[in-house]
């Protein structure tokens, strides 16, 4: 049996799910607005392939994590375009470019795959990263991973702290009172679709140039973007739930290879596919702890009550509806 | 029906520039791609029945999603449908290899294939229905699960003997297979089924009252409950005829295409019909058109990586272009129509 070091264990935690927390908090901020991106699993892929080959051409990292942006936030220009300004269903759209885009980074990626291109560099901060556990856990990682730690913070005060996060708020809840107050819905809509996208772009470009280097068919992030989606609804819409999601799921991800070492007598397809079953019972679990009948029956359990707490989550109102402007 | 044609006939052009663009930006000739596409495709008789083989799971397909969607429900778990039908399929045809009656072990096969596909869809009905679980992430999870399922009896418990590889499974023996047209890979089987669910669907969703509770169930969930139809249980019906026809789609995969079960079973058919159906405006006189072209544009698409040096995915960009085309033009044909009426929405709202 394989020792497990949990400071290796941890630090890999942290690095594995730096672009799952970004796609999650950027699907968080989309859907704040009331706009379903359904798309994340093309998105991050396309992202990842537009990411990659900038990076190999141009020797820049920086480009890479550019085009990686642009192109997620391209997707979801589209759908924004599609469900904003032409009323047609989000589902369809976003589901229609979720296999399209994928398509696309296979079609054009296909000069760039397995080669060899350029990798984020770990940065260790001087002195943090001394800390026993807590320094290699969350200091000793590269550029991508501490901007998705301070995301999550970040996003949770922008949301609930900032006039800005209001606005987004209110759209996301009732688009007619916001308009009547003077928001523009469509544009607010608009902007937080495009600003989601970017961060799913910068989840695909941090797959190929971190997380999993390199650029082929299947690139390896293929259903990262459903487990986003997933995440969001189980993170109730709130930024710091969807991120403990994404290290929750990273952290199984990452005992899968252990389990993996431990039981060789299990095939390998069974533990790839186990992400999605406990989505399935993840969402199951949450809707009974929202049933009439379970609410109930806590009333007088107190700590019952607050662990259900934690699988309460509520829906922005007009999340789904299309806005129509009078 | 004209005015639809007439839709996809202006979205061609718009999706021919758009390809033609994206062809460019991969260095490939354009008017190349195209012409090995067709020639890949309508060719020749062999090839002509490729793309029929290819037509007739994405009809069957496309034919059990029209009930899903006319309930409005997003069955995007109908490949695994397909999956969980070939699997099924598979353990009947396992049993019949010893070689007596081969043809009591094909009809088991489809009964077997059909209930496989049923149950898959009704267990995603299930969640949807009693534990609230959107059927888009219920259908999707359980789509990678039966990916999982395949996977490991392939490794495992149906491995070849000697050695599993990633090419399936043992091929079952010759009287286990569906009977084939002469000189073609083809089944008449296939084609005549994919035919009778193209009849089978018009007739039930125009004119029986199951078509009718769909549709009411569909188009406002809460009158229809209020004038005494169960909701939930015309959902789960409609899963299982989704579920079922997808089953069928698996189980021909098996007995009439691959003769054994492979990893690719359902070689995204499921995924493609979803695609079909939107773009055919959730019409059945149309989605067989539709899933016909499909079918040549991937079939055509696969000899393109030997051809041209690019990768046979174009097909799937084409396909999704295409579907965007015609959201498009509905669009701009709602915005004409809109100082008359309000605007119409396609099927299925977002609810997760």
């Amino acid at each position: 049996m394989t020792e497990i070091d949990l400071t290796i264990l941890f630090a890999g935690v942290v690095a594995g799910a730096a672009p799952i927390v970004m796609a999650a908090l950027g699907e968080t901020l989309t859907e704040k607005a009331g706009l379903i991106n359904l798309s994340l699993d093309g998105s991050i892929l396309l992202s990842a392939m537009a990411g990659f080959a900038a990076a190999y051409t141009t020797g820049s990292l920086v480009f890479g994590f550019m085009a990686g942006a642009m192109a997620g936030a391209m997707v979801a220009a589209v759908v924004g375009i599609f469900s904003i300004h032409l009323n047609r269903s989000q589902v369809a759209v976003g589901f229609v470019l979720t296999l399209m885009a994928r398509d696309l980074a296979y079609f054009l990626g296909n000069p760039y795959a397995r080669l060899h291109g350029p990798q984020v560099p770990s940065l260790p901060i001087p002195l943090l990263k001394e800390i026993p556990f807590f320094g290699p856990v969350f200091f000793n990682q590269s550029l991508p991973v501490y901007f998705s730690l301070l995301l999550i913070g970040f996003c949770w005060w922008y949301i609930y702290r900032t006039p800005a996060g209001l606005r987004l708020r209110a759209v996301g809840e009732h688009p007619k009172a916001a308009y009547a107050r003077g928001i523009d819905p469509r544009r607010t809509q608009m902007l937080y679709t495009l600003a989601g996208g970017l961060l799913v772009g910068l989840a695909g470009a941090t797959f190929s140039l971190s997380v999993k280097p390199g650029w082929g068919r299947p690139q390896g992030a293929e259903g990262t973007g459903w487990i986003a989606l997933a995440l969001v609804i189980f993170g109730g819409w709130d930024p710091i739930r969807a991120a403990a999601g994404a290290y929750l799921f990273a952290f199984l991800q990452v005992m899968g290879i252990y389990l993996q070492g431990w039981f060789p007598s299990v095939p390998a397809q069974v533990f790839q596919v186990a992400p999605f079953p406990l989505m399935i019972f993840t969402l199951l679990f949450m809707n009974l702890a929202q049933k009439e009948r379970v609410v109930i029956w806590s009333e007088g359990r107190p700590w019952f009550r607050s662990m259900l707490k934690w699988l309460w989550g509520k829906a922005p109102t007009a999340l789904g509806k299309p806005y129509a402007p009078e | 029906m004209i005015r639809n044609l007439a839709e996809i006939l202006l979205s061609l052009m718009g999706v021919l520039l758009f390809t033609t663009l994206i062809l460019l930006i991969a260095g490939a000739p354009p008017f190349a791609a195209y012409i090995h596409i067709f020639k890949g495709s309508l060719g020749s008789l062999n090839k002509l029945s490729h793309v029929l083989n290819a037509w007739i799971p994405l009809t069957l397909c496309s034919c059990g999603l029209l009930y899903t969607f006319r309930i409005g429900l997003w069955n995007i778990g109908v490949e695994g449908q397909v999956m969980m039908g070939a699997v099924f399929a598979t353990a009947a045809l396992r049993l019949g290899m010893g070689g007596e009656a081969p043809l009591f072990y094909l009809v088991l096969a489809f009964a077997a294939g059909i209930i496989g596909g049923g149950l898959w869809a009704l267990l995603a009905g299930f969640l949807k229905t009693r534990g609230g679980v959107n059927e888009i992430f219920a259908g999707l999870g359980l789509n990678f699960v039966a990916q999982g399922i395949i996977l490991w009896l392939i490794f495992g418990p149906w491995k070849r003997p000697g050695i599993a590889s990633m090419s399936g499974t043992e091929l079952f023996p010759i009287n286990l297979w569906l009977p084939q047209f002469p000189g073609l890979r083809m089944s008449p089987v296939g084609l005549f089924l994919a035919i009778g669910a193209i009849a089978v669907t018009a007739m039930i969703l125009r004119y029986t009252r199951i078509g009718l509770q769909l549709k009411a169930v569909g188009g406002n969930e809460r009158a229809a409950f209020l004038l005494g139809l169960n909701p939930a249980r015309n959902m789960l019906l409609a899963m299982i005829f989704a579920g079922g026809f997808a089953g069928l789609a698996g189980t021909l995969q098996v007995s009439g295409i691959y003769h054994r079960l492979i990893p690719a079973i359902s070689s995204n058919y499921g995924y493609l019909a979803l695609l079909v159906v939107m773009l055919s405006n959730y019409d059945i006189r149309i989605a067989p058109l539709v899933a016909f072209f499909f079918a040549c544009l991937n079939v055509g698409s696969i000899q393109l990586p030997m051809m041209l040096q690019i990768d046979s995915s174009l097909s799937g960009v084409i396909q999704g272009i295409l579907v965007l085309a015609v959201l498009g033009v509905q669009a701009w044909r709602a915005r004409i129509k809109i100082g008359t009426q309000g605007v119409k929405g396609s099927p299925g709202g977002a609810n997760p």
